[in-house]
């Protein structure tokens, strides 16, 4: 299956992963055959059963509604490399959704 | 804009959000609290350490199925998870933990009360996901500040059939929902705190089109009043946008209330951006029929099961079953009301006219009324039984509400008691007329309406507290004589 640069160029901004220019033909085979794998796979007849979304036939464990952390703010702070009036301060995004 | 909307229909469709009220995160043992300091009810979980792994509140699944049940629904099982992939700094996993192919809740429906009648609105799902954080842009000098205490919060999203048409009718659909989810009590409701947010998808077509236009989705809409207005600015805006010509993009609008327009946010460029596909941290949850039979049956009555019984049990009009049934905590007021006074209608009355005026003047909740519900029914039992007048009554209500004391206790220390007994009605009548011979030649030599002027001067006399159906009839057969 055929990639084209433009599809390369959103793939690599929808997972912020900056490609440069000249890997773009080698980058290019990889994927391609990557999703040739998954063409072969779009062969075998799966109609008749039914989708799975996990590997393990087990049903997902669940805890009781209850507070169990409490404020662990200045550890937490701690690992940021910036921070003002508890809050993470990161470069400046929006999105439209202020 | 002039254009002749009659030509033109909308068609509507709602996402609404709602907060459920657990005491801790969807899949995290971290708060849920409003307003608490940034950052003190963030965990590991919610800030997406390297190695953690999100562990599901048992309490979100047990409301989804109640929503569902109120929704006339299915419940699927098993229900699992997906991943919505997207990067933005209050989401620090990268990706909101969001339900896909198996949402919990599936083909449902709710009736509305519209001007032309009952109108059934489709409910195409509500699934269960993860609440972001929140980004603060001022005061940080071009920078953001970023608080994850809402992290993680529960969130389920009703999404609804493109079968709204008009801007009243989605009031009424957002309405029910919230009627639904305070009655579940899985929810607070609370739009001006965000507890509840609607996101409202507009299309417009011409009259007898079968064919859907191209629609916008406007967010941010945090009132009852403004998913009015702003649906309704909307289907303007797209009318005179196609007549004037143009064409309509596929968009995410804003909606801003101060100015009452909506503007673009951004533009959904690539639909499939979020690259959806199953968490891998979360297996599928079957839900055992006894699990789920056991939440169905600790149901509360429903808004619109509970009207029905106003109507047939207490024979109230479907007007005042529907108002009163809309509010649970007003529901619940009233039958501890009827409970006492044994009288429906009057308690209805008094419950929506004085009660509500006087909650309403100090922006009370029915919870905090100043007068209980057996204080009330005190009361009308009191007007019920002849104590007391309905307009005496209604003094005494407003006494009782800035004194707190009881009926009884009012009637006694001001000596309010109805005056029942015809004699001493009589000699206040004999003494009303003996003090205004003028008018009562006057009344004789054929001025009727003067009959009003005795019964207003007897009433007077007795301070309000003759029975005055008697005063009418003991005032009639004296002003004969």
């Amino acid at each position: 299956m055929a990639l084209s640069d433009k599809e390369l160029k959103e793939i690599s901004y929808l997972a912020r992963i900056n490609v440069k220019e000249e890997s773009f033909s080698s980058l290019k085979k990889e994927l391609e055959q990557i999703l040739t794998l998954f063409e072969e796979l779009n062969e075998a007849d799966t109609s008749s059963i039914d989708a799975m979304s996990h590997p393990l036939d087990l049903s997902q464990p669940t805890r009781k509604d209850e507070v169990t952390e409490e404020n662990q703010r200045d550890e937490l702070l701690k690992n940021a490399p910036s921070v003002k009036s508890g809050l993470f301060i990161v470069p400046k995004v929006i999105d439209g959704e202020a | 804009m002039n254009e002749n909307l009659n030509n033109w229909e909308a068609v509507i469709g709602l996402e609404i959000h709602v907060q459920l009220s657990t005491k801790s995160k969807l899949f995290s043992g971290a708060s849920t609290n409003f307003g608490a300091l940034p950052n003190t009810q963030a965990c590991n979980i919610d800030l997406a350490m390297p190695g953690v792994l999100p562990v599901l509140n048992e309490e979100v699944l047990k409301m989804a199925i109640k929503l569902g049940t109120a929704l006339s629904a299915d419940i699927n099982s098993p229900t699992s998870f997906a991943r919505k992939n997207y990067f933005y700094p209050d989401s620090p996993k990268g990706y909101q933990i969001s339900q896909m192919d198996k949402p919990i809740v599936e083909g449902g429906y709710l009736d509305i009360e519209t001007e032309s009648g009952t109108k059934r609105i489709g409910v195409t799902r509500a699934h269960l996901e993860e609440d972001a954080g929140k980004s603060l842009h001022d005061d940080f000098e071009g920078q953001s500040g970023i608080d994850l205490n809402r992290a993680g919060t529960p969130l389920l999203e009703i999404v609804s059939e493109p079968e709204i048409s008009t801007p009243a009718e989605a009031v009424a659909y957002l309405k029910s929902i919230h009627s639904i989810i305070r009655y579940l009590d899985i929810s607070d409701g609370n739009m001006a705190e965000g507890s509840m947010r609607c996101d409202a998808n507009v299309s417009v077509r011409k009259k007898g089109d079968l064919e859907l236009g191209t629609r916008t989705e406007t967010k941010n809409v945090n009132s009852f009043r403004f998913v009015e207005k702003a649906i309704q600015y909307e289907i303007e805006r797209q009318v005179h946008e196609i007549e004037s010509g143009n064409v309509i993009t596929q968009e995410t609008r804003l909606y801003d209330s101060q100015n009452n327009t909506t503007r673009p946010m951004r533009s959904k460029e690539y639909a499939n951006d979020y690259r959806y596909f199953p968490e891998p941290d979360l297996l599928p949850i079957t839900l055992e029929k006894d699990f789920v039979e056991s939440v169905i049956n600790g149901m509360p009555e429903m808004p619109n099961e509970k009207k029905e019984r106003f109507v047939s049990k207490f024979s109230l009009s479907n007007y005042d079953a529907d108002l009163l049934a809309a509010d649970k905590g007003i529901a619940n007021y009233f039958e501890e009301v009827v409970k006492i006074s044994d009288s429906p209608k009057l308690s209805a009355n008094w419950i929506m006219g004085e009660l509500s005026a006087l909650l309403n003047n100090e922006n009370l909740n029915i919870r905090d009324s100043k007068v209980s519900s057996d204080k009330l029914g005190q009361l009308i039992l009191r007007i019920e039984d002849g104590t007391i007048s309905g307009k005496i009554a209604k003094d005494i209500f407003e006494k009782m509400w800035v004194s707190g004391k009881e009926v009884d206790i009012i009637i006694k220390d001001e000596d309010l008691e109805q005056v029942t007994d015809d004699d001493e009605i009589e000699s206040m009548i004999d003494e009303v007329i003996a003090n205004n011979p003028q008018q009562l030649e006057q009344y004789k030599s054929g001025k009727d309406r003067l009959f009003g002027f005795f019964v207003g001067q007897v009433m007077q006399a007795s301070q309000g507290k003759a029975n005055p159906k008697q005063v009418n009839e003991i005032l009639k057969s004296k002003l004969k004589e």
